[in-house]
């Protein structure tokens, strides 16, 4: 075999090479689909970004050179062409050169690696703090410097699409399964620390855009933070699987300019007074129905379905139940503080008192289960300022 | 090529000339109990493990066809989303214990005593109950998915305390879990303790063919990591039934320790998983290319390096569960280095095949396709270890895209390569070189299509281990269910070519079956005789592919 031969099927099998990688890495994206990390809207997601470029583009390129010599060997030393096999079966020089290089290369990716991560990780001079509690299957969002907290679930309209065989398109849905009812709402421009934690098992809260995920563990607070450099909507997901309803826990985040965000805030306080004083009135029967039957939807309903039959095993039937019909105390006291050992978490800190008790009496009154019983939030809200006093509160 | 081995004075007739394809003479035990149930043959005990890994992978593939049946579409369609986090547990426990690991064992039965010049394992009576446990332990794994309870849904790395939320099956699967684990020590000291004991003369270590090493240090990380798991697993257990706190947060536990535990010993499962396979294809490059194997000293070194690296880079598949800076950067260097000899095991394969004469059976293929398909995963691997892109990456379909681009492509190619390269020798019969070619070009252009658009997924956003999806991961979830559905019927072809070629092939193997193979089990006959070597051959330096 002539050297130019070599050079020439060389040539010709590199172009074939690249445009295997031309047709893996660039065309799908003709399609109009995204294929590629998102380039975000934070300080940390450009650098992510960044680095995910590099160490793809140093890949391509080890790739393109490993792939075109072996596919020349493979168009050059065939036995069908007469080609006779060398005998060598080592060379020392040729293994310490690639041992050597991939060393290197390594080394120089190295830092701009070490650089990121030093930077993720310095959550320090935060001007706000947002706490996540994640559970099953809903963030629990507490503006620590606002004194403003709420849960966000499954927005409505996907929750009923997702059901098996619903007969709803989900093209159909806006924003299918990346919706909620209670978006985050966060200013622009601000570094904003999140403590993230969990109440029942590990969750993760990721946004893309914003350039990492990090998970919610039960009985750890992790840190992490961000800095939105433009207002919009950005959407992500839980990424650590939590059990059945895993793939239906967006998270929704709304980024307003400082002026938007300070208003959305009053006005959320203004809400939170109206709660306030809802606690204290007493609520006529009809009230509480129609209320618990909205609270039920998006807080029960998951697990113990829509129409109280429960899914066997793990999640009982609220129908004719024991609890639901027998003592008020004890019904209290699982839908208050959960149950040990199953998958029913305790909602005491996650709804309203107006919210325990019209679930309460929802449940008590709705799927046959006729108790005639009125739970009002001023019974809740004495119960649990009184475990809070004797110190029980979990 | 001429060079058929000359045995060396020792070797005794009946095994050169057992060429009649029967072996009656060589006392194999009459009956089928007998010669199956309470076997201690090391090719009746692999034969065993290579049908049990079979029958496995089918199961574990109906189960793979389950989720991208699901996922064809946005939309719950076909399952509960529970059934479907059932599914895809079950799917990785089935492939990874059932599949992978006993087909790997099950080769390791057949050829080590052939490579190393020995009659038998050396602990046949333990090499019994080491399959036999198997299929009890399996029937038990599956039996938990028609339980009330449902089977384990958390994952198949089994968090908690999201599997504590499993009802009474998760007893049922930890018992089953033990007995797997049991099975893969009493098979790894047998391994171990053939090989360092009943080699050949002149079979020194650092003669041994590449397949015995990768599975000798193999062995060595099954004994050091199965326990581990073992333990994690047993505290599951009382977490879940005797009311110990290992891992619950709220009784003084420490949910993030189960990782750290799980993890020590997962690290070393991936590569229990592809060592044997770097292994199978360092048999096959040289034997098609017609050229000693390259760089043997340092395929052995490197093989290694990356098995020592496997423990201390657990770190890396948990760097999202918020690390110390220190403990980040630690896990990151380290996962990056083994890119270094894992290049220089690729780089060594394709300078194997440089100035070669090369042909292309369908083992060469398979082989060919595992460098290409594995140095991909490779590469998506040295991404997933910049731990700041990780924080994107974690979790995503990228993930999934890229062991399974390593798994696949990875172990199950070379397993296949495996299957067309010594299958002849097994049984005597070559098997269908056009079927064999066929089902390597559709499986390779299926495993693409079924994987490759799963890491456009997991950048543009899709967490894995989620049963409906956004539509705007419709269409590259469409192509992926396809190829996997298209992929998934290609294997009945691997099923047809290896029944064929038991049972139906009228065309008889050589000794030696293909023209470039080097080694002691193609000095045997084809089929082998049933106690391999009852006198040792003396093994001299021109027999081995690799001319050290």
């Amino acid at each position: 075999m002539k050297k130019e031969n070599t050079v020439i099927v060389a040539l010709a099998v590199l172009a074939a090479v690249m445009a295997a990688t031309w047709l893996l890495l660039v065309a799908p994206a003709l399609t109009g689909n995204e294929i590629n990390m998102p380039r975000g809207v934070t300080s940390q997601s450009a650098i992510h970004y960044d680095l995910h470029m590099i160490v793809l583009w140093v890949c391509v390129v080890i790739g393109i050179g490993v792939f075109t010599v072996m596919f020349t060997s493979i168009v050059l030393h065939r036995k069908s062409r007469g080609y006779e096999a060398a005998k060598f079966s080592h060379s020392t020089l040729a293994e310490i050169i690639w041992t050597t290089i991939p060393v290197l290369i390594l080394v120089a990716m190295a830092v701009p690696a070490t650089t990121a991560l030093v930077k993720m990780e310095d959550a320090s001079g935060a001007e706000m703090t947002v706490k996540i509690t994640a559970f099953q299957w809903r963030w629990k969002y507490e503006y620590l410097d606002h004194d403003i907290s709420f849960i966000s679930a499954l927005g409505a309209a996907s929750n009923e699409a997702r059901q098996l065989n619903s007969g709803i398109d989900p093209e159909s849905v806006q924003n299918y399964l990346l919706d909620v009812d209670h978006p985050l709402v966060l200013p622009v421009g601000k570094k904003i620390k999140f403590l993230i934690t969990a109440d029942d098992v590990i969750h993760s809260w990721w946004v893309p855009d914003f350039g990492w995920k990090r998970d919610a563990i039960p009985g750890f607070i992790n840190e992490a933070w961000t800095n939105i450099d433009k207002a919009g909507t950005y959407r992500g997901q839980c990424t650590e699987l939590c059990g059945k309803d895993h793939g239906f826990m967006p998270i929704v985040v709304t980024a307003l300019p400082q002026a938007e965000f300070d208003a959305w805030v009053n006005a959320q306080r203004a809400d939170s007074r109206d709660q306030h004083q809802a606690t204290k009135r007493l609520w006529t029967r009809q009230e509480l129905m129609q209320r618990g039957k909205s609270v039920y939807a998006t807080a029960c309903a998951t697990c113990h379905q829509p129409d109280g039959q429960g899914l066997t095993p793990a999640f009982p039937a609220l129908a004719g139940s024991k609890i639901a019909t027998g003592p008020v105390a004890a019904h209290i006291d699982i839908v208050m503080n959960g149950l040990a050992g199953t998958a029913m978490s305790g909602w005491r800190d996650k709804l309203s008192e107006t919210d325990i008790a019209a679930a309460l009496t929802y449940t008590r009154n709705a799927f046959g289960n006729e108790t005639g019983d009125i739970i009002q939030p001023i019974t809740i809200a004495g119960i649990k300022r009184q475990s809070t006093d004797q110190g029980t509160a979990p | 090529m001429n060079t058929a081995i000359t045995h060396t004075g020792h070797d005794r007739p009946d095994h050169v000339q057992a060429h009649d394809g029967h072996d009656d003479h060589d006392h194999k035990p009459t009956g089928f109990l007998n010669r199956w149930l309470f076997t201690t043959n090391h090719k009746d005990i692999g034969t065993l493990y290579l049908i049990l890994s079979l029958v496995a992978f089918l199961v574990g593939g109906v189960m793979a066809i389950i989720i991208r049946a699901e996922l064809f579409m946005p939309g719950l369609q076909l399952v509960e989303p529970d059934f479907f986090n059932q599914m895809t547990t079950m799917h990785a426990l089935v492939m990874v214990f059932g599949a992978v690991m006993p087909a790997w064992v099950g080769f390791a039965n057949w050829l080590v005593p052939m490579m190393i010049g020995a009659p038998d394992m050396a602990l046949p009576r333990m090499n019994n109950w080491s399959f036999w446990i198997l299929p009890f332990a399996f029937v038990m794994l599956l039996s938990t998915l028609f339980m009330d309870s449902g089977g384990p849904a958390a994952g198949w790395t089994l968090y908690p305390p999201l599997v504590l939320q499993t009802g009474t099956s998760l007893a049922f699967v930890i018992f089953a879990i033990h007995m797997l684990g049991i099975s893969s020590i009493m098979g790894s000291i047998n391994i171990i303790a053939t090989i360092l004991n009943m080699r050949a003369p002149g079979m020194t270590l650092l003669r041994m063919p590449m397949f015995v090493w990768t599975w000798l240090i193999t062995a060595f990380l099954l004994i050091a990591v199965m326990p581990v798991l073992a333990g994690a697993v047993t505290m599951l257990l009382t977490d879940h039934f005797f009311s110990t706190n290992f891992f619950n947060a709220a009784g003084g536990g420490d949910p993030v320790m189960f990782q750290h535990i799980f993890w020590f010993f997962g690290h070393p499962e991936v590569y229990i998983l592809i060592l044997p396979a770097f292994g199978v294809i360092s048999e096959i490059l040289p034997t098609f290319s017609r050229k000693p194997l390259f760089g043997y000293a340092s395929m052995v070194y490197a093989t290694a390096t990356i098995a020592f690296l496997s423990f201390i880079v657990w770190g890396h598949h948990m760097f999202t569960v918020g690390m110390p800076l220190q403990g980040e950067l630690f896990f990151m260097y380290a996962t990056m280095l083994i890119s270094v000899p894992t290049g220089v095991k690729v780089f060594n394969w394709v300078s194997t095949m440089w100035q070669g004469s090369m042909t292309f059976e369908t083992p060469m293929l398979f082989a060919i396709g595992f460098v290409v398909l594995f140095t991909i995963g490779g590469f998506s691997g040295l991404m997933l270890a910049i731990t700041a892109a990780d924080f994107q990456y974690h979790d995503t379909y990228f993930v999934v895209a890229h062991f399974h681009y390593v798994l696949v492509p990875g172990s199950v190619f070379a397993l296949m390569a495996a299957t067309y390269y010594w299958l002849p020798k097994f049984t005597g019969n070559m098997y269908s070189e056009k079927w064999g070619k066929i089902h390597f070009w559709l499986s390779t252009i299926f495993v693409n299509v079924l994987f490759f658009p799963q890491h456009y997924l997991g950048l543009a956003g899709m967490p894995r281990r989620i049963p409906d999806y956004s539509p705007q991961f419709a269409d590259f979830n469409m192509i992926s269910s396809i190829g996997g559905f298209a992929f998934g019927a290609t294997q009945l072809i691997f099923v047809a070519v290896v029944l064929h070629c038991v049972f139906r092939s009228k065309v008889k193997a050589t000794a030696q079956v293909w023209e470039g193979s080097r080694g002691l089990e193609w000095t045997l006959s084809s089929p082998p005789p049933y106690h391999s070597f009852t006198t040792p051959p003396v093994v001299t330096r021109n027999m081995l592919k690799h001319a050290e």
